[in-house]
């Protein structure tokens, strides 16, 4: 058995005052976890990191023992990993199942470490523990190198926005301290730094079961001249948080009497004086602030992560939910947002369902609208997908029922991080990082720019819309278009006529017919046509457009009214005898690859704003029908 | 020395301010147990915090099973007295009717019926859909898998396996009738800085943690005191004054105290930095076997 430190804990003489708090020397805390995949030795070296840092009791050194002999799995020595997997089950089965928080320190600083289970079963455990991290150990059995699981866990580390990351390359006694083994893990890995993105990366041969480099460095393993883990943990230095506008996420509303009114929370970043003008992000409504109330007296500023209570100078309507922010920095305001999706839960999501979101302090109806893919750990190719099952990573485009104030989640955690909850179980099915905001809300000004997108479509005596032709190739699209087109124009209306045929020669020239460049085709003209509404006319868009998701996307980028899906009805034999151009033909013949409606799909609409059936009317009638939409639905005031 | 100069100290008091502030916004009818010792001191300093200048919107708890510390009771009643709070106290009937007591029928059945079954009988009949507690997730292994808002059957059962996430801060605090939540806002405290924080803030606690003369018996290689008449001695045990405190405190037979002179709370918090046996040494109901306390928990134990 080998010789374990003997773990008889310093003797301190007479402290000083500020030492009783032991602040003197302190570097700040550092909060990590330990990854990777199942049995790879996390357990086993968070025991050792404790075990050699003295941080252990005599009496818990004791029940360690008399556990080690019953559970333990490693013969007649003591089982580090006990220490740590402290549930019946996982001592039983020798595995960690859900994570366990340690806290310990040195005197250069202090530790949280979460300690977390590699069985992919378990995978929401390791999310828990790294979402308030700020460093992993990414451990790797030295035998069996990187794992698809320990893809899952980096992958989730980085998503999750975590910016240190050390390769323990763990077991290293069962391979004979060998370099080369080392060397080869740590290319492996390397070769798939940039999908990660962490900003440091150790890698630190060690064995969790013997100490080596652990917290003494390893008399076996003479070419290795890096730091220890316990080193490195101890120095590493963390960024200081850069500096973020003032966010208030009001908690809970104090109102003890009449006379008082506070806002309760927790300042999530920034700093906060009496006398800043803020405003409520949802409505924009302004105040200044009066006071920051403690229980220890008010203050005269207050920074990230203080629990106070803001009054104002005024009776604005804010509630649990409201976001207090700088009237010059405010954060993004919308009801569709595009976010990464952790999912957690056994029951898959389902796009469409409404699940509840909690983000910040409020809590919001939202349903995914579209899966734009998997992230798959293994390629990072992301992956077409139609739902998200347990422990799948997913990119998503989410609407809310009501407009939230968010950040992006790499500007700040506090505001761009939520979790999704199931209505009916009330589970936590997901984890979510809002990477972006897809549209504003319709009754939020966020700015107050003098000449806006209202401004210009009323010096054009109209409203601004974007008339959006799908269909089958030949169906018709271009032909009813330039109808409607040449028609509003006698009316005086200002319009612009986007065709497929004549944006392919030019702003999308580089681009062919697969389905991602078909995509991509969409979005760079859904963004022109939001350009052309932005400047207040009626935009007519005639593509094919054979996705679905894709017309969603055009329909979610601008505001609810302004898309206008106008279904060119024709059907595919119909088009095929016609056709117009001789395209169908030369598809037929298979001189025409990915050609809609022959070898590619087209998704009809299904509830399009105006349907068009080609073969029972006349492009004149058509022409008709849709002038008519536009005018009994108030497209054409005046 | 003031808080602001103490960043750990002033992290963890934000924490447990926001967790609280939480229970309340989401909660109906949240309760705090409150069990007399340092955790629960510190919890509901924290609370005088949390929603000042509003009292604390909550009732708190006290499960009696009669055989605390007298000092205790007198703690208790005084604090409430001072800070003018709504103090709820509940004992097992069944438990007392038959005179359930730690000398006849041993420690585990005695926490079951006066600490485990007390505790669901208040909850119940309080119909409280959260309650707060003072656990630490140093304070024993299993405790360490615990999450800070922990959910709980109709029937008060943990499901240890089948935890919900907990990311970031974002606590889910939806449950169905009958279900209820417990939520520990000391979760990543550890002793070290309860002491600390007691000593920074200044806050009130029983003077038993403090070392002075009391009179015990050694058992086991424990000290016990014998705080009432009620005390069972063995044959051959007299009572001799000893200086001792208590590191934790509950049912006095079931409490071991420690020999030490620290008289204050600095004195405290120095042989904090030495000592050499958890605090959980000195509750005799924690010692049975490993697994015991997830498995009361499991049954609704705190
Ligand atoms: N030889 C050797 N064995 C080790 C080392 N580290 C861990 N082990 C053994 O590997 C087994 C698994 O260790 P654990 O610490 O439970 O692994 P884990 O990563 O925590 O496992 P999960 O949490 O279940 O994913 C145990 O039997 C350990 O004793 C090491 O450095 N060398
Ligand atoms: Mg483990």
């Amino acid at each position: 058995m080998t010789e374990l430190f003997n773990p008889s804990r310093p003797v301190l003489a007479e402290q000083p005052a500020a030492a009783l708090f032991g602040e003197l020397e302190d570097k700040g805390i550092l909060r990590f976890l330990t990854c990777g995949s199942v049995d790879d030795g996390k357990s086993t070296l968070i025991g050792r990191l404790l075990y050699d840092t003295k941080r252990l009791f005599e009496d818990q050194l004791a029940t360690l023992e008399k556990d080690s002999r019953r559970f333990g799995t490693v013969g007649d020595d003591i089982d580090l990993a006990l220490l740590v997997d402290g549930l019946e089950a996982e001592r039983e089965q020798g595995i960690t199942i859900d994570v366990a928080y340690r806290f310990f320190a040195t005197e250069k600083r202090k530790f949280i470490v979460a300690d977390t289970p590699g069985h992919e079963q378990y995978t929401r455990n390791m999310a828990t523990g790294a979402s308030t991290a700020d460093l992993a150990v990414l451990l790797i059995d030295a035998r069996k190198g990187i794992l698809t699981q320990t893809r899952r866990h980096a992958t989730i580390a980085a998503l999750l926005g975590i910016r240190h990351v050390v390769l323990a390359i763990n077991k290293i006694d069962l391979v004979g301290y060998d370099e080369e083994t080392y060397a080869r893990i740590v290319a492996q890995f390397d070769a798939d730094a940039d999908h990660y993105g962490f900003a440091t990366r150790v890698a630190i041969p060690l064995s969790a079961r013997f100490g080596d480099n652990v917290t003494a460095p390893s008399p076996s393993m003479a070419w290795y001249r890096g730091p220890t883990l316990l080193q490195h943990l101890e120095t590493l230095e963390l960024a200081p948080a850069a500096e973020r506008p003032f966010r208030f996420p009001v908690q809970w509303v104090n109102r003890p009497d009449l006379t008082f009114r506070g806002y309760a929370g927790t300042i999530a970043s920034g700093a906060v004086r009496p006398g800043d003008d803020v405003v409520v992000a949802r409505t924009g409504q302004p105040a200044r602030v009066e006071r920051i109330v403690t229980h220890d007296g008010d203050l005269a500023v207050a920074g990230a992560d203080l629990a106070v209570t803001l009054t104002l100078d005024r009776e604005i309507d804010v509630s649990r939910g409201d976001v207090l922010v700088p009237a010059d920095a405010r954060p993004e305001v919308s009801d569709q947002v595009a976010a990464h999706l952790i999912w957690m839960a056994e029951a898959p999501m389902l796009p469409g369902r409404p699940y509840l979101m909690k983000i910040g302090t409020r809590v919001v109806g939202a349903a995914v609208t579209e899966l734009k893919h998997l992230v798959e750990v293994e390629t990072f190719k992301p992956l077409a997908a139609k739902t998200l099952g347990l422990n799948d990573i997913g990119f998503a485009n989410l609407s809310l029922a009501e407009p939230i104030a968010f950040d992006p989640y790499e500007a700040n955690r506090a505001t761009g991080a939520f979790i999704l909850i199931d209505r009916f179980t009330n589970q936590t099915v997901a984890a979510g990082m809002i990477r972006f905001g897809l549209r504003r809300a319709t009754n939020i000004h966020r700015q107050a720019l003098d000449i806006d997108k209202q401004a210009r479509a009323g010096a054009k005596g109209q409203r601004p819309g974007i008339l959006w032709f799908t269909g089958l190739s030949g169906a018709g699209k271009s032909t009813i278009a330039n109808l409607v087109e040449k028609r509003l124009h006698l009316m005086g209306r200002h319009t612009y006529l986007l065709d497929g045929d004549n944006v392919r020669h030019g702003l999308n020239r580089d681009l062919g017919f697969t389905d991602a460049d078909r995509v991509e085709n969409i979005r760079r003209v859904a963004e022109t046509a939001k350009l052309f509404v932005d400047a207040g006319l009626i935009v007519l868009v005639s593509f094919i457009s054979p996705f679905r998701s894709e017309r969603q996307m055009a329909r979610d980028l601008v505001e609810a009214g302004e898309f206008i899906e106008i279904f060119v009805d024709t059907p595919l034999a119909v088009a095929e005898e016609r056709d117009v151009k001789g395209l169908y033909k030369k598809a037929r013949e298979g001189q025409i690859k990915n050609f809609t409606g022959i070898d590619s799909p087209y998704e009809a609409p299904v509830t399009p704003d105006i349907h068009l059936d080609t073969t029972a009317h006349d492009s004149e009638a058509l022409a008709d029908q849709i002038v008519d939409y536009l005018t009994g639905n108030g497209y054409l005031p005046g | 020395m003031s808080l602001s100069a103490l960043p750990h100290l002033r992290r963890l008091e934000a924490e447990a301010i926001f967790i609280m502030r939480e229970v309340v916004a989401s909660f109906d009818n949240p309760v705090m147990l409150y069990s007399i010792g340092k955790d629960s001191s510190v919890m509901l300093h924290l609370a005088m915090k949390a929603f000042y200048p509003a009292r604390p919107p909550f009732a708190l708890l006290h499960v009696d099973t009669t055989w605390k510390f007298r000092e205790m009771i007198a703690f208790r009643d005084q604090t409430v007295r001072r800070l003018g709070l709504d103090l709820r106290v509940h004992t097992n009937p069944e438990g007392r009717a038959a005179g359930i007591n730690p000398f006849d029928h041993g420690s585990s059945n005695y926490t079951q019926v006066m600490k485990t079954e007390a505790l669901k009988q208040a909850l119940d009949a309080g119909g409280y859909d959260a309650a707060f507690g003072g656990a630490r997730r140093d304070e024993e292994k299993s405790r360490a898998k615990e999450r800070i808002f922990s959910f709980r059957s109709a029937n008060h059962g943990w499901d240890p396996k089948n935890q919900r996430p907990e990311l970031w801060s974002l606590y889910n605090t939806r449950i169905k009738p009958g279900e209820s939540i417990r939520v520990f806002p000391l979760s990543n405290w550890t002793e070290l800085d309860i002491w600390q924080y007691i000593l920074a803030e200044n806050i009130p606690i029983v003077p038993l943690y403090f070392s002075a003369e009391r009179p015990v018996v050694q058992r086991n290689g424990q000290w016990i005191m014998a705080d009432d008449a009620r005390m069972r001695l063995l044959p051959g045990e007299v009572p001799q004054p000893r200086r001792v405190r208590f590191r934790t405190l509950g049912c006095y037979p079931l409490t071991a105290a420690v020999e030490s002179d620290a008289e204050t709370l600095e004195d405290i918090v120095r042989e904090m930095f030495l000592a050499t046996t958890s605090e959980r040494q000195g509750r005799l109901i924690d010692h049975d076997e490993s697994g015991s306390m997830e498995k009361k928990k499991r049954e609704g134990y705190f």
